[in-house]
């Protein structure tokens, strides 16, 4: 069948690099920026649309714009976090749409190993935030926020380490194959809850590398898309959400999912049975978890058994995800993982995932971005999309 | 040592209650509804007609995770309180080990760098 959709991903680029000691943030956008062209036989002089998180160096993406020599007529700076870019994606089509531009592209960089970790807290959190003070006395770090979801999900629901634990198996049996990845060692469960703990009930292994790097998305209308050929993807559903601590009523055992998947499944007029492949962001083993059930892959509560028994590794489960490792094993750049989720779906949907991990005849794939800590604010947001004649 | 807080004139009362010993929370005038953390406009339904109120000070442990990598190891924690609000604390004069969702802890008072009074919460006896 042939589904409708308003726009295209023509391009994408992750940027090999792991850690940039020798490149600025600013050379790392314009590297990915030039890779996801190239991928999508555009150039610079096509782009009339650009999008980029709160992070980027300058005011908006008006400095990057300069410095790439970019001449825009849209421009975009949606921040939420490691989600900004599947956001991205989503306001890209509806621009697209509008007549407002015919090829958006979206960049992510950072280099948060090279500068250490001292520099990413003082930027990631503003000075006059209203929440600060009743927060940032009691030591929260991320660590610890995701470990008391995790806490929560147990207590609620008999969720395991164990159960946590197969997150992590998974993205480690994908990752041997991936030559960039920064963890390639395939884990098994004991290794897992045998590694030491973090902050209960999470293991190192529980939590996601660390890594400087990018990537960069190239947006298309389908009038473009027709002259590109069909490495293009169809954007066929978006969605997007905020959940947050609601004047101190709360649950922490669901996350923002639970608002944009729904919109993105009723935008594309498809199901989670429906899906392939998922590209779920997994800043630590509970994200996926807890994502899975938001988005309808299994019941709330019964997501410790869903990711069981290898149940998300290609070619053994029935829900293959994170195939290039994900930010558990391969990379996480800027600290912002949507990017990468992306980049891997549509190297599914294209056949041009490592052979080891290619799902066959992949059709359709979603793709999550969680930003934020799920035990606080969250930007959620999620992209289905499917092959070109899809 | 705790950090000291960010104090706005939004927050001033609540971290002044906290020096003589009390824990406050805000309630709305119109609406009825008790929030966390405290503000000036009810996140409820907007109305500026908030007031501070004195909290019990007592609640059970809605979650918490000792952080196991600091240099002296601490258990955070989001307590919910008998007016049906969560809030984010440290657990205190607990053994760390024994910690359990559903504990039901009392309100207590550590000190800022600055001095600054912050209310922690400590485990309660069952008996008591």
């Amino acid at each position: 069948m042939s589904r409708s959709a308003k726009a295209y991903i023509a391009g994408i680029y992750e940027h090999p690099t792991r850690k940039a000691v020798d490149k600025t943030v600013p050379m790392l956008h314009a590297e990915v920026a030039r890779g996801a062209l190239a991928d999508a036989g555009l150039t610079k002089d096509d782009v009339d649309g650009f999008f980029c998180d709160g992070s980027v160096p300058g005011l908006g993406g008006m400095v990057l714009a300069e410095y790439m020599g970019l001449n825009l007529k849209y421009t975009d700076c949606t921040e939420t976090g490691g989600s900004s870019y599947i956001i991205h994606v989503g306001h890209a089509m509806e621009a697209i749409a509008a007549g407002k531009c015919n090829v958006a592209l979206i960049t992510l960089a950072g280099r948060p190993r090279a500068e250490g970790l001292q520099a990413l807290g003082a930027r990631a959190r503003g000075e006059d935030s209203p929440e600060r003070g009743f927060e940032v006395p009691y030591g929260p770090m991320v660590t610890n926020l995701y470990a008391m979801a995790a806490m929560r999900h147990m207590h609620e629901y008999g969720t395991t380490s164990e159960q946590l634990a197969w997150v992590k198996v998974a993205a480690s049996h994908h990752a041997q194959h991936n030559e960039h990845a920064m963890l390639r060692d395939v884990v098994t469960v004991e290794d897992v809850v045998n590694s030491p703990m973090i902050s209960d009930p999470l293991h190192r292994l529980d939590c996601c590398v660390i890594s400087d790097g990018g990537g960069a998305l190239v947006v298309v209308s389908p009038e473009i898309a027709k002259t590109l050929g069909d490495r293009c993807v169809k954007v066929l559903g978006q969605g997007a959400g905020v959940k947050h601590l609601n004047g101190g009523r709360f649950d922490l055992t669901y996350t923002g999912a639970a608002i944009s998947g729904a919109i993105a499944f009723d935008e594309a007029g498809l199901t989670p049975a429906d899906m392939d492949y998922a590209s779920i962001y997994d800043s630590f083993t509970i994200t996926v978890l807890e994502t899975l059930e938001d988005l309808g892959f299994c019941e709330k509560g019964q997501g410790g058994a869903f990711v069981s028994d290898g149940n998300l590794i290609s070619g053994v489960g029935k829900l293959p995800f994170n195939t290039d490792g994900g930010g558990l094993c391969n990379n996480h750049p800027a600290n912002r993982g949507s990017m990468t989720k992306v980049i891997e779906a549509v190297r599914q949907l294209r056949g041009e995932a490592h052979p080891k991990v290619q799902v066959p005849d992949c059709q359709l794939a979603l793709a999550h971005g969680t930003g934020g800590q799920i035990s606080q604010r969250t930007g959620a947001a999620t992209l289905i999309m499917g092959v070109n004649d899809a | 040592m705790y950090i000291d807080p960010t104090i706005t004139m939004e927050s001033e009362a609540y971290w002044q209650a906290a020096n003589e010993g009390k824990l406050l929370v805000k309630r709305c005038g119109d609406c009825g509804q008790v929030h966390f953390f405290p503000r000036a406009i009810c996140p409820e339904c907007f109305s500026s007609n908030t007031e501070w109120q004195e909290a019990s000070g007592k609640g059970r442990i809605y979650s918490y995770s000792v952080t196991r990598r600091a240099e002296v190891p601490y258990a955070i924690a989001y307590v919910t309180l008998e007016e049906g609000v969560t809030m984010l604390s440290n657990i205190v004069e607990a053994d760390l080990n024994a910690l359990a969702v559903d504990m039901p802890v009392e309100v207590v008072f550590g000190k800022t760098r600055n001095g600054q009074a912050l209310p922690l919460f400590r485990p309660v006896e069952a008996s008591t």
